[in-house]
């Protein structure tokens, strides 16, 4: 009885958001017939950037929860992308290789692997935000800036430290360790990001999130971002919550590069180079700070907007309209396109007071 | 009983003694007024309290525990509360967020019923909506209750700072010129305010204000400093007419620089 009630009281809080995502996905399995009663418009090409906009998505609201809600300002969240996307490849291609597995488990293998790389990378926001959230502004910038250079470089150079961990004995683990193939990239991952997976993902990371940001944890960190003194004499222990905010939003960001590597099915070190933590800086600004509405929509109009462009064979001009298009935005509107509003079947409902 | 001692605290930046040997002992249930020129190391004296300076010497003892060398975060957890002569509430927020922050420490639910919202969740934030709610009737301040805290008048700020420190539940309440930037109506309502919410919590208060009127209105007992030392400390009428505090605020003629 217990558990009824507690699926409809969920039902009841969530109904809304479940209507309107299970209607988007409708229309995209409609559209790339899977149900046959529409033309196909999107072929697998449309369908793969459209899981890159749902990866974005992951990355800009999770980027979000440290640069719009925290207040703090972090440059190298492609590093944690980075961290995410070879875990979860190391385990599904170097360690088991999930190409040969039946359905299920292959599932299980890879949503663990998901798990796994998200945990590292908040492992390492919490080692580097130990240390450094006691800074503020730009020196944290710099310091979250090397710290994705840091990681790129310690995966280019893998061959390196395989030859010497060869060296001082440790044969099986240099083994392990060369077939990461740094700077020649890890190719022949298995296509694991399915679209119906990424989109759950997607859907659930956006809705953990959420839930975070308006609980008195997230409250702690919004407190944080509009007076950090004051939110200290309210006795919240700031450096605590940011470390909190960065671990998780860096577990968000290492999920979103294990499901990025599955849908490219080849990552390099450069794919998470500066110029990509860059990206979701631009996603997150055009957004908005502090709004994950607008997070989810930058992200995903400026994801499709580039390839839009080269679909209607404006191919030549796509590197003009793009910047062209985000001058104009941050003139007209700074606060990026929702301020810090939000759709209101985003914000949870509030019992009324009065 | 005494609530808060200080003990020869110190407070140095640099070469500058913004505060030397400080001493006092505020009992439960005072109302106590720190005024001095500007400059004097008054607000000093408060951020080495609330642990937002360490001192650099001496001790700082609450309710017999020597919380010098706390974060902030602690002291504030312990029961000691302040507001700040600029105003520093969390402008983008509601007022009710605002005063529902200052609950946070006392909440119990973890991270994970955060994100599941289950019944632990509920119970409590309707109980703090609740409890938030309460305190700003008594300020007034319930009809605003949706607003960003950032659009509310000077005067209302000032009011939801100091319901906002209430709501940390202290023992004893810092107010860094409460009446600053106040017209004179709206001062003679804080200072009614002020008594009321003491008796109402059975608060102590230790208060910094310039407006005169207001602190000698309210005030028990009174302490002066100029230049980081403290030169006077006495009942209002004593205060007044104590040749130094004159001094400190007025000058001194050269002949009364002899005789003292």
């Amino acid at each position: 009885m217990k558990i009824i009630k507690k699926i409809f009281n969920l039902i009841k809080e969530y109904y809304k958001f479940i209507l309107i995502t299970a209607l988007i996905y409708l229309l995209f399995e409609i559209f790339n017939g899977s149900i046959p009663i529409a033309p196909r418009l999107l072929t697998r090409y449309y369908m793969q950037i459209l899981m890159f906009a749902l990866i974005n998505i992951i990355m800009t609201v999770s980027l979000n929860l440290i640069n719009g809600f925290t207040g703090q300002f972090s440059i190298g969240h492609a590093g944690f992308m980075c961290i995410g996307a070879y875990t979860s490849a190391y385990f599904t291609t170097i360690l088991f290789n999930a190409a040969k597995m039946a359905y299920f488990p292959q599932l299980a293998l890879f949503i663990f692997s998901l798990i796994i790389g998200g945990l590292m990378a908040a492992f390492a926001g919490y080692l580097i935000g130990l240390p450094t959230l006691k800074l503020k502004g730009d020196y944290l910038a710099i310091v979250t800036l090397a710290f994705g250079e840091v990681i790129r470089s310690i995966v280019r150079s893998s061959d390196e430290i395989a030859a010497f961990l060869n060296q001082i004995g440790l044969v099986r683990f240099s083994e392990t360790i060369a077939k990461i193939s740094g700077p020649r990239g890890l190719s022949t991952i298995p296509n694991l990001s399915k679209f119906w997976l990424v989109y759950l993902i997607t859907i659930l990371s956006v809705i953990i999130m959420r839930n975070f940001i308006y609980s008195t944890h997230g409250r702690a960190c919004l407190s944080i971002r509009e007076n950090d003194v004051a939110a200290e004499t309210m006795g919240i222990d700031t450096t605590r919550y940011k470390i909190i905010a960065f671990s998780l939003s860096a577990f968000f960001a290492g999920v979103g590069g294990g499901l990025f590597a599955h849908v490219l099915r080849f990552i390099h070190p450069d794919n998470f180079s500066f110029i990509k933590s860059i990206d979701y800086l631009i996603y997150l600004y055009a957004g908005g700070m502090g709004s994950i509405t607008g997070s989810i929509l930058a992200a995903t109009g400026l994801t499709i907007l580039p390839e839009f462009l080269r679909i209607i064979n404006f191919q030549q001009w796509r590197m003009v309209i793009y910047p062209l298009l985000l001058i104009i935005l941050m003139l007209r509107k700074p606060s990026g396109i929702f301020g810090n509003r939000e759709f209101s079947f985003l914000i949870p409902k509030r019992k009324e007071v009065n | 009983m005494v609530l808060l001692e200080l003990k020869d605290m110190c407070c140095y930046f640099g070469g500058l003694k913004a505060v030397e040997k400080f001493n006092t002992k505020i009992e439960k249930g005072e109302l106590v007024g720190l005024i001095g020129p500007n400059g004097a190391g008054k607000t000093t004296v408060f951020n080495v309290i609330t642990g937002i300076y360490p001192p650099t010497s001496g001790e700082i003892f609450f309710q017999g525990e020597n919380i010098g060398e706390l974060p902030s975060h602690k002291i504030t957890q312990k029961g000691i509360v302040r507001t700040f002569q600029n105003i520093r509430i969390f402008p983008a927020l509601t007022v009710l967020e605002n005063i529902i922050i200052a609950y946070h420490f006392r909440t119990h639910y973890s991270i994970f019923s955060g994100i599941l919202r289950d019944d632990n969740y509920h119970q409590e934030e309707e109980e703090m909506s609740k409890r938030a709610m309460e305190l700003l009737r008594l300020f007034n301040l319930h009809t605003y209750y949706m607003n960003p805290a950032g659009s509310l008048p000077y005067g209302e700020q000032r009011k939801l700072e100091i319901a906002r420190a209430l709501a940390t539940e202290p023992n004893i309440v810092l107010l860094d010129e409460p009446a600053a930037g106040m017209n004179p109506y709206e001062t003679i309502k804080l200072m009614e305010l002020i008594k009321h919410i003491k008796e109402k919590y059975d608060l102590t208060i230790f208060l910094i204000e310039h407006h005169m009127q207001f602190v000698m209105g309210i005030c028990e007992r009174i302490m002066v400093m100029d230049f980081g030392i403290q030169i006077a400390e006495g009942t209002p009428q004593e205060i007044q007419k104590n040749p130094k505090v004159i001094g400190a605020y007025l000058g001194v003629e050269k002949k009364d620089v002899k005789n003292s």
